[in-house]
């Protein structure tokens, strides 16, 4: 088991920190499930964190000069390497903490990023930066598209969603494809933690970041991220999204503890994804074919978690 | 349309173009933006807080007798608090003008 | 004190970032760098040096913990070479107009294709205008000497610019040179501790990498190129200082028997020793003829090379890089910006040579001359001349 975990008795409704290291003022489109989602990550970690952002929504609507969101200490420097400019922070802590040139407190280190800054372009340095070993979490923000550049598909874009990239006609459906696991990806480091959390479950979200941020090593969580502005839904629904997603077991949520999976969340009496699709602009082309395909793939990837959930 | 905060010369700009003011976004206001405004009804409310939990604006802070009141400065009128208060105590109300 | 020993110039320049007291190293190999960073590795692995050294899984991975690593605080050196240090490219912007002082060996090579090991300046020629300080080196206690001077300017809060030290691929970095290395009492005395301007730190939060506005990009980019002009001094002073504490003089430019030269031949790097055997040469010959070496590329010294070689009637420039479909290569291009129109200034003439590790001999700079002697005469056809190529 993780030592680090004994201690943390996690967040309750009532000890939700007021505290809001992320400013209002943030540039986000009204009902932004990403920014709500970075806000819940932001107080779980509070202010002792040092965070490494990826080019993406999320930068751009937080840091237009001369204005800044942020409260802790932030850097941008690129796209799709986040987790290697985290590398360089950890390891500069690491050696001024032992020639005593800062002080010995510790201080988390935070990697975030899209589902295309994570799943897509940036998978090489993630894998590097968890390969070697550095004590800091990555978030990936997964709202399912690179939205910062107008909606275009990512491998995180779920099967037949419509994206400026992946628009459905005569000889097409939209996405063709299945959306790739990164979170699987992750594991497959044998890094001690992996997550995936929904802004819906805020307390399951803000406690899978602490772990993320306790644990001793890299540590990955997955947030699913409701963005109104690419998926052609009500901004006030994406709460309502985001726990559709959940209930329809279309994104299921977990952990993975030093390789062992478990269920946060067992979805036994699942709602039919209809009720997940529908109310989604990026949806509204599909037929009955393509539900019904999703429907049962969504039950395969199910069990199939499940089953890993019985064998680990 | 130009952003005035960001007239600054080479001379005077920050160094390395960082900013330095934390937060200092709270000097935007995008309350601008909206044209629906959530409008509580403390009769029905029972300062769940679930309103202050899911706005990404961070608009709501707790009012000394527990309510939750939202920053109109902030506030985008995006109604996720009205569509997720479990009292539907809030109701979204057009902006007037 | 310091101490003359016969050393391989790679393993001489992880010395010089050992005594530097490098404090974090992302390094990825690539042929003929590799060297370099492996003495490095070897130096924390024992203990000598207390540094995290990085072994990342690609050089745009390196230089992204290099940014990482100098806004946290941290010394930081890496080295690169040709295809990685192209693959870095999309980065080593960001850190210069951040003014995050990374220091880079970088040990010049071709750009592939055909692929190839050996050296030219292609690889740094594209990154002509990363807005990085650049210094060339000619031999291993220059490329010894160099580093250290790096990191003192580049931490220099003053100018707080990352900066590159090239020096030949394999024709520096692989041979053995006898190099004095200095103590670490003498480096601790010209180099002091680093202390950023800014760093990242929850006791003082600042965002690093905001997004500039069209208001504010100019201002941001004026802001970096004014900086980078006025770093000159600051290099100027560290070399005088360096001179005067261990007795070697380094300036922007080089002249070697220039008095009186009508002909001089401009180069960069390694080269110049081969170039002062032929200037050797031609002088016992009987011919007028100089040498100008440019140890800083960047900020270019204007003022410096026009007092070098501005009463030269010819300037037969030599490049390492053959930029294809251009009126001429980079040097030659800089050159004949920097003289345009003023009046009396040398006739230039650009020539390209040494190509993916191709010899440039003494003989070859005796062509070079002669041509530019000629053309002087009678303009040429082309704007740019490639020597050593097979007509066939
Ligand atoms: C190397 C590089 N390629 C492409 C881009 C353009 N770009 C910027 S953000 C972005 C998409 C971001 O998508 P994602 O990571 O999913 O974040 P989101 O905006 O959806 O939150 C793209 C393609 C870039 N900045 N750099
Ligand atoms: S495009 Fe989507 S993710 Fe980006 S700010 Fe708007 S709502 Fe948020
Ligand atoms: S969500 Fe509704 S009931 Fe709960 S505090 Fe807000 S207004 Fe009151
Ligand atoms: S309408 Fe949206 S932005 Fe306004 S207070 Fe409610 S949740 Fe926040
Ligand atoms: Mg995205």
């Amino acid at each position: 088991m993780i030592p680090e975990f004994e201690k943390f008795k996690g967040f309750k409704a009532k000890s939700i920190p007021k505290d809001e290291p992320l400013a209002s003022g943030h540039r986000a489109c009204q009902g932004c499930g990403e920014v709500l989602a970075l806000r819940m990550v932001m107080k779980a970690l509070g202010r002792d964190v040092i965070v490494c952002s990826a080019t993406g929504c999320m930068e751009i609507i937080s840091s237009p000069y001369p204005h800044t969101a942020w409260r802790v200490p932030w850097i941008h420097i690129a796209f799709e390497n986040a987790a290697a400019v985290a590398s360089g922070v950890e390891s500069a802590r690491k050696v001024l903490k032992r020639k005593g040139k800062i002080p010995k407190r510790h201080v988390d280190i935070m990697a975030v990023g899209g589902d295309g800054a994570t799943g897509d372009i940036g998978l090489q340095w993630i894998s590097g930066a968890f390969e070697r070993g550095h004590d800091f979490l990555y978030v990936c923000l997964d709202n399912e598209a690179y939205m910062n550049t107008g909606v275009q598909r990512s491998g995180c874009t779920p099967y037949g969603a419509m994206t400026t990239t992946s628009p459905p006609g005569k000889k097409s459906f939209g996405q063709v494809t299945w959306k790739k696991n990164i979170p699987a990806i992750a594991v497959a480091h044998n890094i001690p933690y992996v997550a995936t959390a929904s802004p819906a479950y805020f307390l399951d979200l803000m406690n899978k970041v602490k772990k993320a941020a306790l644990v001793k090593g890299p540590a990955y969580v997955h947030i699913y991220s409701p963005c109104p502005t690419g998926w052609g839904s009500a901004g006030e629904r994406s709460i309502e999204f985001a726990k559709l997603a959940v209930e329809t077991r279309v994104f299921p949520l977990y952990e993975v503890i030093e390789g062992r999976y478990i269920m946060s969340r067992k979805i036994t009496k699942p709602k039919p994804v209809t009720e997940y699709l529908k109310g989604q602009k990026r949806f509204r082309h599909l037929d009955e074919g393509h539900i019904d395909y999703i429907q049962k793939r969504v039950d395969v990837e199910y069990e199939k978690l499940l089953r890993l959930a019985e064998l680990t | 349309m130009a952003n005035t905060d960001a007239i600054v010369g080479w001379k005077t700009i920050t160094f390395g173009c960082h900013v330095m003011e934390p937060g200092n976004s709270v000097n935007f206001r995008t309350g601008d933006w909206r044209s629906q405004r959530p409008v509580l009804d403390k009769e029905k409310c029972i300062k769940c807080g679930m309103c202050w939990i899911f706005c990404p604006d961070m608009a709501y802070t707790q009012t000394e007798e527990g309510y939750f009141e939202a920053d109109m400065e902030y506030c985008k009128g995006c109604g996720i608090c009205a569509h997720e208060c479990p009292k539907d105590a809030i109701e979204m109300v057009t902006e007037e003008g | 004190m310091a101490k003359r020993v016969g050393i391989e110039v790679s393993i001489a320049i992880a010395e010089a970032a050992k005594l530097a007291r490098s404090e974090v190293i992302p390094a990825y190999p690539i042929t003929p760098q590799t060297h370099i960073v492996e003495h490095l590795s070897e130096f924390v692995a024992s203990g000598e040096l207390d540094a995290e050294f990085i072994p990342v899984e690609s050089e745009h991975a390196a230089m992204s913990c290099c940014c990482g690593s100098s806004a946290a605080g941290a010394r930081t050196f890496t080295s690169s070479s040709s295809q990685g240090l192209s693959l870095m490219s999309e980065i080593l912007y960001i850190p210069s107009t951040m003014r995050l002082p990374i220091v880079m060996v970088v040990a010049n090579r071709a750009l592939s294709a055909p692929i190839s090991i050996w050296n030219d300046h292609q690889d740094i020629m594209v990154q002509r205008d990363i807005g990085w300080i650049q210094t060339f080196a000619e031999n291993g206690q220059e490329a010894f000497d160099l580093t250290l001077h790096a990191f003192r300017v580049a931490e220099d809060r003053r100018v707080s610019l990352p900066m590159i030290v090239n020096i030949d691929g394999f024709t520096l970095s692989h041979v053995i040179e006898p190099i004095e290395i200095l103590s670490q009492e003498e480096v601790d005395g010209y180099l002091p501790p680093f202390k950023p301007r800014y760093k990242l730190d929850p006791k003082k939060p600042i965002t690093m990498g905001p997004v500039g506005i069209p208001e504010v990009y100019t201002e941001a980019k004026m802001a970096h190129s004014e900086a980078i002009k006025a770093s000159k001094r600051v290099i100027i002073k560290a070399w005088q200082e360096f001179a005067d504490m261990f007795g070697r003089q380094y300036n922007p430019v080089e002249t070697y028997r220039c008095e009186d030269a009508d002909v001089m031949l401009v180069t960069m790097g390694s080269i110049s020793e081969t170039a002062m055997t032929a200037v050797d040469k031609m002088r016992e010959a009987g011919q007028q003829v100089g040498l100008v070496r440019i140890r800083l590329w960047r900020p270019f010294p204007s003022q410096e090379f026009r007092r070098a070689a501005g009463k030269a009637k010819v300037l037969a420039v030599i490049d390492r890089c053959l930029p294809p479909g251009a009126v001429c290569g980079p040097v030659g291009a800089e050159l004949r910006s920097l003289f345009y129109k003023v009046p009396g200034s040398p006739k230039i003439f650009s020539f390209v040579a040494g190509l993916g590790g191709r010899d440039v001999t003494v003989e070859r700079f005796e062509e070079i001359v002669d041509k530019a002697r000629a053309y002087a005469k009678k303009r040429p056809r082309e704007l740019f001349e490639v020597i050593g190529v097979r007509e066939k």
